[in-house]
């Protein structure tokens, strides 16, 4: 367990003294959601009624521009080839090294969404909510991330692959998040049954991916 | 029988036997189902003669699901028993099953067009077909984006189990995003049973959808196999171990 919080540690560590992590990805959150209203028009009750959505499908793309941030550095110098001869079994490194990234860009994702709420008129009742449920989000994506990460490794400008494999995937967190929120602004449906269920999504997700994710690393170690 | 098909040689002599009874059965469906569906049933008395399209709508949507089925099935076989035509026969799927799920979106927003006046509804199966077309779509990428065949067949297996999970559940996340969204005024199905002049045509016409993915799949790897032989010989002659 020493060496999990060990890789844990490390990455965290890398992310914050290399730059380019979590602050990249916040500024991008900020760029997408500052540039919706110009598309769509400065319209105050319009920009509130679709806050929600714009904020998810945001934090989506967000999440999904740092995806190659979880392995790809170490991939290509050889760490993970020594992470998966190590002691600690692959997959669990997978976990911390998921960890890790949610810890570095998605918490501050989530803390960022408020703010950018602001900018787009979101109702005050509905920020505790809209945190609440990225927060119980967000792992999901990063999860399912992964293994996208993962499959994509030994391919050439994997980027667009990445948001092809992931983006359907990721439906799910996006119907139930904005669902959630939906229904604290409008109702009908208590908010606690969408986030229930996003719990849930975001629980299967950590069971399935860190196995999937640690099979495709392995395959493209070979 | 399962580890006998494992020589690609054997595989390619049956197939070579079957394929042109199979694509003659194929023919022989078609036609039946067709007519009987596009001439001989009745008209539906609400949606007239466009309710006919239902007859190359429904089977299509229902292959493209099966087709997914049939791919998550050779990827859990192709990673457990490294069965060397599992990873095949899922590469050879994945087209034939975008093509169904293309086929089922553009008969259906044909369809949507006088029942709901306009071309893209965001109904919950249309949706949930759109996703799973976008499925096939990356599927298809990673298995051209990864240029060995053995790891892009294991990566793609991968893909494709994942993807396997998550299409309930993505199903479910659409039909309940749908009925947050719509008022229930385009729920359809639900009435009277389908009367039998309407759902033997239909069956015989699911019938013949089945025969024609047979026909295909067998087609489609046949080429498949004879591919990896050609880039095998390839490479074999640039090493210049291969002489023939």
């Amino acid at each position: 367990m020493n060496s999990f919080w060990a890789i844990l540690r490390r990455d965290i560590r890398l992310a914050m003294r290399q730059g380019g992590g979590g602050g990249m990805a916040v500024g991008f959150f900020l760029i997408v959601v500052s540039i919706l209203p110009l598309g769509v028009g400065p319209d105050l009750n319009l920009l509130a009624r679709i806050a929600p959505g714009l904020l998810w499908v945001a934090l989506l793309l967000s999440v999904l521009l740092s995806l190659d941030r979880i392995f790809h550095a170490d991939y290509e110098d050889g760490t993970l080839d020594l992470l998966a001869t190590g002691p600690l079994s692959l997959t669990l490194v997978v976990i911390a090294k998921m960890l890790a990234h949610w810890i570095t860009t998605g918490l501050p994702l989530v803390i960022a969404a408020p703010v950018l709420g602001v900018l787009l008129n979101l109702d005050t009742q509905a920020f505790l909510p809209l945190m609440l449920t990225m927060l119980a989000g967000t792992p999901a994506l990063n999860f399912l991330g992964a293994i996208g990460a993962a499959l994509t490794l030994g391919v050439r400008r994997g980027g667009l692959l990445i948001s092809l494999l992931v983006l359907p995937l990721y439906v799910p967190v996006l119907i139930f998040g904005v669902g959630a929120v939906n229904a604290v602004l409008v109702g009908p449906s208590p908010f606690g049954s969408p986030f229930m269920i996003l719990l849930a999504i975001t629980l299967v997700s950590a069971v399935i991916s860190p196995i999937a994710a640690a099979a495709a690393i392995r395959l493209n170690l070979d | 029988m399962f580890d006998y098909y494992a020589n690609p040689a054997r595989f390619m002599k049956l197939s070579g036997v079957l394929l042109p009874w199979v694509s003659g059965l194929t023919v022989i469906l078609f036609a039946v189902g067709l007519y009987w569906g596009l001439f001989i049933a009745p008209a539906d008395y609400q949606q007239g003669e466009t309710v006919r399209i239902m007859f190359i709508h429904v089977p299509a949507a229902w292959m493209a699901t099966f087709v997914y089925g049939y791919i998550a099935f050779a990827s859990a076989v192709s990673l457990i028993f490294k069965h060397p035509l599992a990873d095949v026969a899922a590469k050879s799927a994945a087209p034939i099953g975008a093509a169904f799920a293309f086929l089922a979106l553009m008969t259906g927003m044909i369809w949507g067009k006088p029942m709901w006046g306009a071309w893209w509804v965001w109904d919950a199966r249309l949706t949930s077909v759109l996703v799973l077309f976008l499925l096939y779509m990356g599927y298809m990428a990673l298995w051209q984006m990864i240029e060995e065949p053995i790891q892009a067949g294991r990566a793609a297996a991968i893909l494709g189990l994942v993807g396997a999970i998550n299409i309930p559940i993505i199903k479910f996340s659409v039909d309940w995003w749908n009925t947050l969204h719509q008022p229930a005024s385009i729920v359809k199905g639900g009435g009277p049973a389908i009367h039998s002049s309407i759902l033997v045509p239909l069956l015989i016409m699911i019938g013949a959808y089945m025969v024609l993915f047979t026909a295909l799949i067998l087609a489609a790897m046949r080429a498949e196999i004879l591919r990896r032989r050609v880039r095998n010989m390839r490479l074999a002659q640039a090493e210049g171990g291969y002489h023939g």
